[in-house]
């Protein structure tokens, strides 16, 4: 497990060693942060006028922060393949995966390790993104469970594109291939989401099969078990994928 | 860890490894020993690489039994890795590191404790001549830096056995000097397995040499015996003028032992004897006639005779083989 930690963090580390990081993180926050500014601008001159004086008014948690985490959600969708596409298709593509084969280490503390790394990357995005709301405390109170509840529930949501990105990227040696399969899945998934929810034939499978409905309830705070037993399943089962595909890539190669 | 010097660092036996339908390693056997430096010869695509990356653990032989000092490499892979170190055909290096980074990694990937690391990290960059460019990024570093780094990284942790595929390429003529003096003296206490094309090279820094062809192993022998067999009984002669081969053969009709008289190019022939021949009587003889012998020399049967016999004598007979080969490269 301490190799494992070793090599998420010089994974971490290489991330940043090139723009690549530095960028997604700059534009996401650029991005996230115009979207927060528009959410609090209506709140202020809108929402708030308008329910000020009805009996249980809309806080800004509610219409502000929880809109934000959905945001960063739904933008994630394109950017989280962009930060897995490199995992194992660039080793491969370069040639220095065998770097990693011929150290005395398990494909499961590979694959184990690699995960961690881009973890420690969606812990970074998430509490940048948290700083948004962190900043209102000057001049408001927040719903904390409702942030809490969200920060986690975006941290479950993008550690399940991580863990398909990783799968996928373990499949071909072409970084871009792996990015676009990724984003196909993820959306995939999206599209499960809305074809469940449409007012013809939506099916509940669908709604339950897909990403954003397990997502959705952390936004109101509500914290339930199968939504994280959810993700947490996603999460184990293509990493387990990813290191049967390493051990088979021996056999096979 | 208690290597005995009599026991193999090495022991591969009946490797065979298929790709799809492809067979391209054929019951390949492999003894290496302490101290030994094994060169692994072959033409493209023979199957040398496919052979490294089994004995490394890249890749998993199809069947066959692989004893890495005393560790079964299929059932404890990672004790048996600890006593390698490889570098493959590409350097394994990442290009947005710098090469004093990416050594501490590699040390800490094969559990060098942190008190060693600066020390073997230090010792690594001394060998491998890396002092002026270990803060520069390795993808900006020439082709031969690069390759020294790959180095580097294989004889970090200090392993009982080095594997180098094809280690010299891209590196200028004074560096190749220097690493082949380094798997000179990596042969003193370690043992080194080298894969090259470069014939002068095995010359140079092997003690054995194991060639393959289309995944078989075609010859296997010690330097020491390929001197024996190399006095051979072919003498080239070269002369002022030109000297018709029928007056040849008639003033050589004293030697019993000549079996043909092959007729090279500039005044030259090559004698064949079925037997060792007195040169020096070729010499006054040669004189005698007034002939003016300009050349005359032993035909030895070099390492590159050798491998030349045995890799092209059925290359045109193998010429569909070439696709396959393509595609196991490229796998």
């Amino acid at each position: 497990m301490k190799k494992g930690m070793m090599i998420g963090f010089s994974e971490f580390k290489r991330m940043f060693n090139t723009p690549l990081a530095w960028s997604v993180l700059a534009v996401l926050q650029f991005v996230l942060g115009l979207l927060f500014l528009t959410f609090m601008e209506e709140f202020i001159s809108v929402v708030q006028p308008a329910t000020a004086t009805s009996a249980n008014p809309p806080g800004v948690t509610g219409i502000v922060v929880a809109p934000i985490y959905l945001w960063a959600g739904i933008i994630m969708l394109a950017v989280m393949p962009i930060m897995t596409m490199r995992l194992f298709a660039e080793e491969r593509m370069n040639k220095t995966l065998s770097l990693l084969l011929t150290s005395p280490l398990s494909s499961t503390q590979i694959v184990l390790g690699k995960y961690f790394g881009i973890l420690l990357f969606i812990f970074l995005v998430v509490a940048l993104l948290t700083l948004m709301p962190l900043a209102l405390t000057t001049g408001t109170t927040l719903d904390w469970g409702v942030v809490l509840s969200s920060s986690l529930g975006l941290l479950l949501l993008l550690s399940s594109f991580a863990a398909a990105g990783l799968f996928l990227s373990s499949l071909t040696s072409q970084p871009i291939i792996a990015a676009v399969s990724t984003f196909g899945l993820l959306f995939f998934l999206v599209v499960l989401y809305l074809s469940g929810n449409t007012q013809s034939n939506g099916s509940e499978v669908f709604i339950y099969l897909s990403h954003f409905s397990h997502f959705l309830p952390f936004l109101e705070g509500v914290l339930n078990t199968s939504d994280v037993v959810y993700y947490l399943l996603f999460i184990v089962g293509f990493l387990i994928l990813t290191i049967r595909k390493l051990d088979n890539d021996r056999v096979l190669g | 860890m208690s290597a005995s010097h009599t026991r193999a660092l090495i022991e591969a036996s009946n490797l065979n490894r298929y790709y799809g339908e492809y067979h391209a390693v054929k019951n390949f056997n492999l003894i290496l020993k302490k101290g030994e430096v094994l060169g692994l010869l072959g033409p493209n695509g023979a199957g040398k690489s496919s052979t490294m990356q089994m004995l490394t653990g890249n890749i998993s032989p199809s069947s066959g039994t692989i004893i890495i000092n005393g560790f079964n490499l299929l059932e404890g892979p990672k004790q048996a890795k600890r006593q390698i170190g490889y570098l493959p055909e590409q350097p394994p290096v990442y290009r947005d590191m710098t090469p004093l980074e990416f050594l501490k990694y590699c040390a800490s990937l094969h559990d060098i404790p942190p008190a060693k690391m600066q020390s073997a990290v230090n010792d690594a960059i001394e060998r491998c001549v890396l002092q002026s460019v270990t803060h520069k990024l390795i993808g900006n570093l020439s082709k031969g830096y690069q390759q020294r780094v790959g180095i580097a990284q294989a004889i970090l942790h200090q392993p009982e056995i080095v594997i180098l595929d094809e280690p010299t390429v891209g590196l200028d003529p004074i560096q190749i000097t220097k690493i082949r003096q380094l798997i000179r003296e990596l042969g003193n206490d370690h043992s080194v397995i080298l894969s090259t094309h470069i014939l002068p090279e095995v010359q140079a820094v092997c003690d054995r040499v194991q060639i393959i062809n289309h995944g078989e192993t075609v010859f296997s022998d010690s330097f020491t015996q390929l001197a024996q067999k190399q006095s051979s009984n072919s003498i080239v002669v070269g002369f002022e003028k030109s000297v018709a081969e029928s007056d040849l053969q008639q003033a050589l009709g004293q030697f019993k032992a000549l079996d043909k008289i092959t007729p090279l190019e500039n005044h030259r022939f090559q004698l064949d004897f079925t037997a060792p021949t007195e040169t020096h009587l070729l010499y006054t003889l040669a004189v005698e006639k007034g002939w003016g012998l300009t050349e005359l020399k032993r035909q030895e049967e070099t390492l590159e005779q050798i491998f030349m016999n045995l890799v092209h004598t059925d290359n045109a007979a193998n010429q569909p083989q070439i696709s396959d080969n393509l595609t196991e490269q490229v796998s």
